[in-house]
């Protein structure tokens, strides 16, 4: 594709800039840094809810509203939404890219990607911070 | 080169090219995306059912208790077990990309990986399911 603008000279002293964007290369590096942080997050979250102190079974409304009473618990659900949604959407356009074979199906593959990328991210944000724990009152 | 897919695709997504063969790399490479898809799914559910507590105490309630279910209770593993790898993994491909003996022990960290997978899995796969099976099986 646009590799031919840096292959066409190769050895000229002056080549021209290469008019391609780094967005591929930030992706790359997002998905590095994004992944050390979701290490912590996601791991740490899994351990609290899956195995620490009767796992999943003393997960209930109660149980969201204390934790979520802590700006601390909130922000570490916000950045955890953020990132993941972020990274998973990434790897997921990757996968989409290697895999879809008409430009067509990838573009609305795409398209599908992104709205739910939106979609997933504007809930739970809206979610964590509008959440009531005196609803029913 | 273990973690790319941009020069791994040359001459395999159209026509007749050979596919790409690694060995350990690629089977590393194709667990990494199907566990990843597989988490980025299971999240698109997981936002939904917690955004139910915008709706009524009981209707989340109602809704986690489908997590407490045996055969969901398994899954859970099945997802735990497929985060901890894509975390193992992922570090593991941080330390090829930046660590500069990184891909002279990709091998060796890919059994590390496993190795520290099946250490963390076992206790943790029986915390998962203690509950599940004593209330199956416990006979109250």
């Amino acid at each position: 594709m646009s590799n031919a603008l840096g292959l066409a000279k190769p050895r000229a002293p002056r080549r021209p800039a290469a008019r391609r964007s780094n967005f591929e290369l930030y992706s790359w590096l997002f998905m590095r840094i994004s992944g050390m942080a979701l290490v912590v997050l996601v791991l740490g979250h899994l351990f609290i809810m899956n195995i620490l102190d009767g796992g999943v079974h003393r997960i209930n409304f109660g149980f969201v509203a204390g934790r979520w009473a802590s700006p601390f618990w909130q922000m570490w659900d916000l950045s955890m939404l953020w990132l993941a949604q972020i990274h998973g959407g990434n790897g997921l356009r990757t996968v989409i890219n290697d895999y879809a074979r008409k430009d067509a199906t990838r573009f609305w593959l795409k398209i599908l990607l992104y709205v739910s990328m939106v979609l997933i991210i504007s809930l739970g944000t809206f979610v964590i911070f509008t959440f009531d724990p005196n609803i029913t009152d | 080169m273990a973690s790319t897919t941009a020069t791994e695709r040359e001459g395999t997504s159209r026509g007749g090219g050979t596919l790409y063969r690694g060995d350990l790399g690629m089977w590393s490479w194709v667990a990494h995306r199907i566990t990843g898809v597989l988490t980025f799914f299971f999240l698109f559910a997981h936002v939904i059912d917690t955004a139910l507590v915008r709706v009524s105490p009981q209707t989340y309630d109602s809704v986690i208790e489908v997590y407490k279910n045996p055969v969901v209770n398994l899954m859970e593993i099945g997802l735990v077990g497929a985060v901890l790898f894509h975390a193992l993994n992922g570090i593991r491909i941080m330390l090829v990309d930046f660590w500069e003996k990184g891909p002279r022990f990709q091998r060796a960290m890919l059994w590390t990986t496993l190795a520290i997978w099946v250490v963390v899995m076992v206790p943790g796969a029986y915390f998962m399911i203690e509950r599940t099976l004593s209330d199956l099986f416990g006979g109250k």
